[in-house]
């Protein structure tokens, strides 16, 4: 990928997410600053850029939730040449997924109307307000996500080791230990 | 027909180019695991009859695809097993696996000993690849002491047979087929509590993935130290090969 | 509250073997097989309750809810959609207010879809409380429509509507030669076991079920295997969408074909034989009873048939219950037993461990009655014709968009084309032969052959012409895989379930470059590692079609190389409801494609 000596651009962000996998990502320490040295941020919670520009690689958090997480991941798909999914659900929806079984519109009146300890509550209507979709999705399911790397979240060392063989322009491989999907 | 073998006289198939020496009666797969060569499995359990099901054993025999779990050994066949074709053949049977139910691992309180898990880590299976379907399945908590949860389910029918064959209690069977095709317990109700199930029985101890759970005994080992997060399947599966201890006799096919 | 089975248990002499019959008996009453009735069931037999409540659950004709008074089941072939089945099926439910599947709420009727019910030369055809209704129209429909408003008993109903014509259109040595009943049966006992082996295997005689094993060779191994008892298995199970060649058979031919199992359980020694008729075809069953009466009178069954000591035979007839996979004859034979139809590890195969474990052929329709052929006018009779390694005539079922469907007798090495011009088929786009697990041809193959060593068949040809959808029609098999996987093994079982879904979104023109990638993985997947033949033959119409129909799909793909694996938009639906909204915003478009 980076063939040349430029710095490459790397856009993140977390949709349905807990933001764990961008802590195991500040979790390589101080290998950080010699990440920084060979990448660029764009968009990214770590930076405040709102909007996702042309980045070399997009590392997506997170599964699809609701209407916003689909607009922001076809955004990265649009912008980012690479795009990996980072962690268990990202990967495969996760534990946000644990609610596919349920009726999204049970799941709205209860934490909007009848549940414990509301009074005259209402579902807001807000424009602003992103619909849930009546299921989560993993990323693969809308758009093409070249690299996956499980886990919840993945080891600092596999983050490392994943990028680290990404900026070298080798396929990503983790051997035992360095998988896992918990 | 090969002329009956004497079992002290051990014959020998090939195996990825290595010989592999094998006894009258046994499997491709019981053969080579005894001889330290790991095929991943998944629904083949020493202890009893080969089910052939998952496929995951999959190899190449004389050149045609095989399930080594119940195929014979006989001397002088060609296996291949450790090759880049079969091991893309088994990522993909697992990444089927894995749609097919609702597995996430870290809510799952068999993450970390879980054979599906321990064989995908092994297979270095980074994604489902495939949509997931999905599916609602209900668990079940009415036993006192034991929860089912078929969202992992992958139907190797371990605890079926277990149950029949050495409980002697036929708690589980299988109902539907295809897609739909499930675990389901010998109950007019459909509730586990209603079956002779007790915490003692052989079908507690079969299940490879997070299905049949004691309840209160969750997450009880630290992580690290499960069992497959220091020792990788391969490793376990092939610790005992050579040694003269081998797994109480089961019937072959 | 339980019901009084002991009728229907004293008919089956309570015997756990035929848990399959049972079940069959108890909707016949009941409509299906209630929760209680499962529990009486296994309590009476001494079987544990799951695997009663299992052999319900597998079989697609036992339900295990209501289903309603009348359950209404729209045979789903390819040919019945060609001959308009989905708009009728629509205008019926929307006559009674149904749903796909659904039991309408006064509980009068359920209208669903099953399998290909054979009934393709003469469809589109339906199943009403398992009776076979062809040839429908919306008058029929109609008609059926009223009688079911006036919950009239079916037992009063026209007797014409259930009318099922054999449509054999072209006869052929076996169709034309006469055999007269109990000739074939002579000339094996002039000839003595062994050598009406030879003559079999000297006639070259191949299977006509699919594999095209040697019959004799068969019948061989299975004399040669150790064992007390010993059974002969007539597979009727015709399951094959698009094949009916053994309906018009059983139907016209019954006596050749019983003959031909008494000549097989002469020639290995069996005293025992089933006939495992598949259940779309109950119109055969009681003319089948009939004539092995007939037969039993004239001392052609039963004991010491031919007044021969000791040479004892006789057939029971088994019927099916809705499960295509139980015409793999392992499968076949576990139905047989009262079970779940999985196919079993192999070897060993029936000719050692068949039924109860015993020496077991299991045979076609019509191999068999080819063999009491054979057996009667020598081994060059079949050789006479065929070509190369496939001797003799072959029963071909022809429908689709022809003029003239129907049961057509050929001589094996027939080309493609000549089956067409025989049947009348004009621009063709594709042929189907064997069903959907056999071969799907192009227009630039019509000189090739049927026959073992080209495009082999098992009877089903199937064409299509230009104004024909090959997608749909791969949507139409893939759904009819998954529908019938056993669900024994992960290849199939996951395999047909993921080649729907992508072969109905290519269809439907939700498709991606990725599904197309993927449809020919999953197939390469089943091909590789599947228990049995369902799930090895799965995939093999569409890798058939990706490479002989490429621009099909092409047509359909958008530019990107992922699109959401389901309605974007619709997934949003729910939450746009309860929190009534309409906006903009609420909304997920289809992205735009670059
Ligand atoms: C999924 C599947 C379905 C089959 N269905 C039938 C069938 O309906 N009728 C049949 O004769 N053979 C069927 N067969 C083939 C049988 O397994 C078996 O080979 C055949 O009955 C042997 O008879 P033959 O040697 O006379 O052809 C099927 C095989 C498979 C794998
Ligand atoms: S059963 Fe295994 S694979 Fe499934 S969720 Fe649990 S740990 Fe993961
Ligand atoms: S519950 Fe466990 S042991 Fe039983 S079939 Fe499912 S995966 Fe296998
Ligand atoms: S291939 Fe399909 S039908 Fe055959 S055993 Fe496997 S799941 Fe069952
Ligand atoms: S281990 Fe052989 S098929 Fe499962």
């Amino acid at each position: 990928m980076a063939a040349d000596h430029q710095k490459l651009r790397v856009a993140t962000t977390s949709l349905a997410g807990c933001f764990g996998c961008h802590m195991s990502l500040l979790d390589i320490d101080e290998r950080l600053l010699e990440l920084l040295e060979r990448i660029e941020l764009d968009r990214s919670p770590l930076t405040d850029v709102k909007r996702v520009g042309p980045c070399d690689l997009g590392i997506v958090e997170g599964g699809l939730c609701n209407a916003e997480n689909v607009h922001v991941l076809r955004e990265f798909r649009r912008n980012c040449r690479v795009l990996l999914a980072i962690g268990a659900c990202a990967v495969n929806g996760g534990l946000p997924a644990q609610r596919n079984h349920l009726d999204v519109r049970d799941c709205l009146q209860t934490v909007y109307l009848t549940g414990a300890g509301i009074r005259r509550g209402f579902i807001p209507n807000d424009p602003e307000l992103p619909l849930p979709l009546d299921r989560v999705h993993p990323l693969h399911d809308v758009v093409k996500v070249d690299y996956f790397l499980p886990g919840c979240p993945p080891p600092a060392d596999a983050i490392w080791k994943f990028l680290n063989d990404l900026l070298a322009g080798r396929t990503p491989t983790l051997g035992h230990g360095l998988i896992h999907y918990d | 027909m090969e002329p009956a073998a004497d079992a002290h006289d051990p014959r020998t198939f090939t195996m990825d180019g290595r010989d592999v020496p094998f006894e009258a009666g046994q499997t491709v797969l019981r053969a080579a695991l005894a001889a330290g060569r790991y095929v991943p499995h998944l629904c083949y359990h020493p202890e009893f009859d080969p089910h052939g099901s998952c496929k995951l054993c999959t190899v190449k025999l004389n050149g045609r695809t095989v399930a080594s779990c119940t195929t014979l050994a006989r001397a002088g066949d060609e296996v291949e097993s450790d090759t880049p074709e079969l091991q893309e053949l088994r990522r993909n049977l697992v990444q089927f696996l894995f749609v097919e139910g609702n597995h996430f691992c870290p809510s799952c309180e068999r993450s970390g000993s879980c054979t599906l898990q321990a064989v995908a880590y092994d297979l270095g299976v980074m994604a489902e690849h495939f949509s997931p379907f999905f599916p609602d399945r209900p668990i079940d908590a009415s036993h006192p002491d034991v929860l089912l949860d078929f969202n992992r389910c992958i139907l190797c029918e371990l605890c079926v047979r277990a149950s029949a064959e050495v409980d002697g209690k036929h708690v589980f069977a299988l109902s539907g087929r295809g897609a739909q095709k499930h675990l389901i317990v010998n109950a007019e109700s459909g509730r586990l509590a209603d079956t002779r199930l007790a915490v003692e029985d052989k079908a507690m101890d079969v299940c490879p993935v997070g299905v049949i759970l004691r309840k209160r005994r969750g997450f009880l080992v630290p992580i690290g130290e499960r069992k497959y997060d220091q020792r990788s399947i391969r490793e376990i599966a092939t610790a005992n090969a050579g040694s003269s201890a081998r797994p109480p006799a089961a019937r072959e096919p | 509250m339980s019901r009084d089975l002991s009728a229907i248990l004293a008919k089956y002499e309570q015997d756990p073997l035929r848990l399959v019959q049972i079940l069959r008996s108890v909707v016949a009453e009941d409509g299906y097989v209630s929760k209680e009735t499962i529990t009486a069931i296994a309590e009476r037999l001494a079987l544990p309750r799951g695997r009663v409540e299992g052999v319900a659950g597998f079989y697609a004709f036992l339900p295990t809810e209501d289903v309603g008074r009348y359950r209404v089941l729209f045979s789903d072939n390819v040919t019945d959609r060609m001959a308009g089945s989905v708009e009728l099926r629509e205008r019926m439910q929307e006559a009674f207010g149904v749903r796909l599947g659904e039991v309408s709420r006064d509980g009068l009727v359920s209208i669903g879809t099953t399998s290909c019910t054979g009934l393709c030369d003469q469809g589109p055809a339906m199943l009403i409380n398992g009776r076979a209704i062809p040839r429908l129209t919306r008058a029929r429909v109609g008609a059926i429509s009223a009688m079911i408003h006036g919950r009239a008993p079916i037992e009063t109903w026209p007797l014409n509507l259930f009318e099922v014509h054999s449509n054999v259109l072209r006869k052929d040595a076996l169709l034309s030669t006469p055999l007269e009943p109990g000739a074939a049966i002579d000339a094996a006992l002039a000839r003595g076991p062994e050598s009406t082996i030879e003559e079999v295997k000297r006639s070259t005689l191949r299977g006509r079920g699919g594999a095209g094993f040697s019959t004799g060779s068969k019948w061989e191994l299975c004399r040669a295997a150790p064992g007390e008892a010993r059974y002969v298995v007539c597979n009727a199970d015709e399951g094959e969408p698009g094949t009916f060649k053994d309906r018009a058979l059983l139907a016209d031919y019954a006596d050749l074909v019983f003959e031909g199992m008494t000549v097989a359980a002469f020639a290995i020694g069996a005293k025992r034989g089933f006939l495992y008729l598949r259940a779309e075809y109950p119109f055969l069953l009681e003319p089948l009873e009939a004539t092995l009466a007939d037969r039993r009178r004239r001392g052609l069954l039963g004991e010491a048939i031919r007044g021969v000591a000791g040479f004892d035979f006789d057939i029971e007839i088994h019927v099916g219950a809705g499960a295509y996979v139980c015409g793999e004859e392992s499968a076949l034979i576990e139905s047989l037993e009262g079970k779940r139809g999985i196919p079993r590890n192999r070897p060993p195969y029936p000719v050692t461990h068949g039924y109860r474990q015993a020496p077991t052929i299991v045979n076609n329709v019509e191999t068999l009655a080819l063999a009491a052929m054979v057996v009667r006018h020598g081994h060059q009779w079949l050789r006479a014709r065929g070509a190369g390694k496939s001797a003799g005539t072959k029963l071909m079922s022809v429908s689709g968009d022809v003029e003239r469907p129907g049961v057509y007798e050929l001589p094996f090495g027939v080309t493609v084309r000549e089956v067409l011009e025989a049947a009348g088929a004009r621009s063709v786009q594709a042929v189907q032969v064997g069903g959907p697990s056999g071969t799907l041809l192009s227009p630039s193959e019509l000189g090739r052959r049927l026959m073992f060593d080209d495009v082999p068949t098992a009877g089903a040809f199937m064409v299509f012409d230009d104004s024909r959808d090959i997608l749909q029609v791969l949507e139409n098999f893939a759904t009819f895989f998954a529908h019938e996987s056993c669900g024994f093994c992960t290849p199939c079982r996951v395999g047909t379930a993921l080649q729907r879904r992508m072969a109905s979104a290519l269809a439907k023109g939700f498709g991606t470059r990725r599904d197309v990638k993927d449809l020919a993985r999953v197939a390469r997947v089943m091909r590789a590692s599947s228990h049995c033949g369902l799930g090895a033959t799965a995939g093999n119409v569409a890798l058939d079609a990706l490479e002989k129909f490429r621009p099909a799909f092409d047509r359909r793909l958008g530019t990107l190389e992922v699109m959401p694996t389901f309605d974007l938009d619709r997934s949003l639906a729910p939450a746009r409801e309860v929190a009534g909204r309409d906006d903009e915003q609420a909304h997920l478009r289809r992205e735009e494609e670059r």
